[in-house]
């Protein structure tokens, strides 16, 4: 569940509010967006990806809170590596995070065949 | 829902769209191609919202040359479906799906293989989403963000004319009246956790039922997907290389191949489970990040690491998504049996063209696409030779008009008592008789005092209809298993363990206050006219 917005790199485009399928954030009255309904959160991960400031953590349970250090979440190189391996924004021109996604029937085949080198 | 006329946003359309995952996107830009002017509305927001959103379709995907693929294609899955699926569905999803998915280059962009051949079966579902909302804009649909619909509006001669529902993060309600109305609100886990499904409850049933229309297949609903307990991260690609232990640490035995759900369904029903994924080659472990980013997510925020470590799983229900059952089609524009009533993607039956297995992997996402480019033209053709007018009157009822005094229901008990019928192993993986008898009279008694007593105001509505429409959903379900009288594909019934020809058919259900089954009479649609 979304467990952090972080004001200090946060910019308030808000766009978080607007993305946000389950509808959990709200605009403040400082008109930067808050957890407003955090268990509504479906733990999808798509407001860490369309934030550009990387100032969103989500956490892993999706059935509990599990309130997390900001200090610690800074330090952990977890904010933003969603966005960077879907290749997003500055990312967009690095070739390490190019879209392979449509590897994924060549993986499904190499565990075929591996399963029926390995049958009995 | 509220009178004051103030707070309504008023539109009139054409065609409104209602659900703007992958089905309804096609669905709009389908409609909107044909001139018509279309409006969709979304529950969440439409670019992220569904459960496409956070996957990664790969389609059906088979060349048109030479022309044995698609027919050998055709009738493997004719057998694997055990028959309940139709040739002619199914060549008409290869086909538009085949042509579709190139269109997208303006906004998708497309990879290429180690051969420079552009790779279109599987798209990334972030930015699949992404792309058919640009689509949609640049095409001049009118979306509708944060705006679920609660009930149809229907004409006294039975005629769909619209919706309305409330704008959640604007404020105030919302009235579409449109010449035709296309269902893509998506299909319902029951709110299981499974990955990206939770504005999907299963709301466009119930607004359909309330017309008056019927569902097909409801009984093959009892797929499930692994993934880490407590996450709702239900990628199912990196499991191919999985082992599982029990508590003891033994290793379970896996059949060969991916139909891992019994097994480990049973041996859930013994103790917990883990897994590692030891047996992935080291050249994919590098690849995965870029091919599903969020599958390492809860790993790497839990400090385990799956190729090492043992984590606990669990399987989470796919109610009718990775099932198959839905609104019933009775024509080749996707038409319900409502007039004015067109559903697509997982709103509608699969069965069609999966069978009586899931459609996950390939046919789901084939059938969006297609049945919501259907569905979308279907719906504008309609709306040409019936204006939208005003004058439709609101017909919901579960939730918003009860049948007697309003009292309090809890909704988080309902919701608990629904998914304690539908989403155990014990009940829907392995079923019998006599449990189903069990479950429908469970479920008849909440049915009542819900239907008698519930009614939300404007904090309350939505989550009121959508526990309404899953419950009646949980309804259909278990009276079409009772209803087929046997096992086939995904539907087994440990208390009749063989395929029967007398049920080579498929199973209608429908309605609300006394719920219905009967056998399909007619297997083949009509052709539209
Ligand atoms: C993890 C996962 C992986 C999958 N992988 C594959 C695959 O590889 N291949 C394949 O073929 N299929 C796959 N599928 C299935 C495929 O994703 C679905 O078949 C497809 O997304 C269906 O599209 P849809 O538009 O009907 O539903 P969705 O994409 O779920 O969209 C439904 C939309 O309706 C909206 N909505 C709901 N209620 C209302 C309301 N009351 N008012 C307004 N809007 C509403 C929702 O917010 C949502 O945006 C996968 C599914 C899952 C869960």
């Amino acid at each position: 569940m979304i467990e952090l917005v972080l004001e200090e790199r946060c910019s308030g485009c808000n766009a978080c509010v607007e993305i946000c399928p389950t509808n959990v954030l709200e605009i403040g009255s400082d008109s930067s967006p808050f957890i407003a309904r955090q268990n509504e959160c479906q733990t999808c991960f798509m407001c860490e990806l369309y934030c550009v400031e990387d100032a969103i953590y989500v956490g892993p349970y999706c059935d509990r809170p599990d309130p997390v250090d900001r200090e610690s979440i800074l330090a952990s190189g977890l904010l933003g590596e969603l966005r960077r391996y879907h290749g997003w924004d500055e990312w967009a021109a690095d070739p390490r995070y190019s879209n392979e996604h449509w590897q994924m029937e060549k993986v499904f085949l190499r565990a075929r065949d591996m399963a029926i080198c390995t049958a009995p | 829902m509220s009178n004051h006329r103030q707070d309504t946003l008023e539109l009139t359309t054409d065609v409104l769209v209602i659900g703007g995952g992958l089905a309804g996107t096609w669905a709009a830009s389908a409609a909107r191609r044909t001139g018509a002017s279309v409006i969709l509305v979304d529950k969440g927001y439409c670019g992220t919202s569904g459960v496409t959103a956070t996957a990664g379709p790969g389609h059906w995907w088979v060349p048109p040359d030479p022309a044995q693929l698609r027919e050998n294609t055709i009738r493997n899955r004719l057998k694997t479906g055990f028959g309940l699926n139709d040739p002619e569905w199914m060549n008409r999803v290869l086909a538009l799906t085949w042509e579709s998915l190139p269109t997208l280059a303006e906004f998708y962009n497309f990879s290429n293989d180690e051969n420079g051949v552009t790779q279109y079966r599987a798209l990334r579902g972030p930015e699949y989403m992404r792309a058919l909302r640009k689509l949609v804009d640049s095409l001049g649909v009118t979306v509708l963000d944060h705006s679920p619909a609660l009930e149809l509006l229907q004409h006294s001669d039975g005629s769909v004319s619209g919706a309305c529902g409330i704008r959640r993060q604007k404020g105030g309600d919302w009235q579409v009246n449109a010449g035709a109305v296309v269902l893509a609100t998506g299909g319902t886990s029951f709110l299981s956790r499974l990955l990206g499904s939770h504005t999907n409850t299963g709301d466009g049933y119930l607004m359909a039922a309330e017309a008056g229309a019927e569902f097909s297949g409801m009984e093959f609903t009892s797929y499930y997907t692994v993934a880490p307990n407590h996450s709702t991260m239900t990628r199912s690609m990196s499991y191919a290389f999985a082992t599982y232990y029990d508590e003891d640490g033994v290793v379970i035995p896996m059949p060969p191949g991916p139909d891992t759900m019994r097994p480990l369904a049973r041996a859930l029903l013994k103790g917990r489970v883990f897994c590692d994924l030891h047996r992935t080659p080291e050249d994919i472990r590098a690849k995965v990040p870029v091919i599903s980013p969020n599958f390492m997510l809860p790993f790497r925020r839990w400090g385990i690491d799956p190729y090492k470590d043992r984590f606990e799983i669990t399987l989470h229900g796919e109610g009718t998504i990775r099932g198959i059952g839905g609104l019933r089609v009775v024509g080749w524009d996707c038409r319900t049996s409502v007039p004015g009533l067109f559903a697509a993607g997982d709103a509608a039956t699969r069965e069609l063209v999966a069978g009586a297995i899931s459609g996950g992997g390939n046919i789901n996402s084939a059938w969006a696409v297609s049945s919501g480019q259907w569905a979308g033209q279907g719906a504008a053709r309609y709306a040409r030779k019936h204006e939208a007018a005003g004058g439709g009157r609101p017909i919901g009822q579960a939730g918003l008009r009860p049948g007697s005094a309003t009292r309090h229901v809890d909704l988080t008990a309902a919701l608990a008592a629904v998914q304690r019928e539908v989403l155990p192993y014990d009940k829907n993986i392995f079923r019998s008789g006599d449990r189903l008898e069990q479950s429908g009279t469970v479920l008849e008694d909440i049915w009542t005092e819900f239907h008698s007593h519930a009614a939300g105001n404007f904090q309350t509505v939505l989550r009121t209809r959508e526990t309404a429409a899953m419950l009646t959903t949980a309804r259909w379900c278990v009276a079409s298993a009772l209803a087929r009288d046997e096992s086939r594909g995904m539907h087994q019934r440990d208390d009749r363990p063989q395929t029967s020809a007398r049920f080579n058919r498929r199973i209608l259900v429908g309605g609300l206050q006394k719920v219905w089954t009967r056998t399909d009479p007619a297997p083949k649609p009509e052709l539209a006219s």
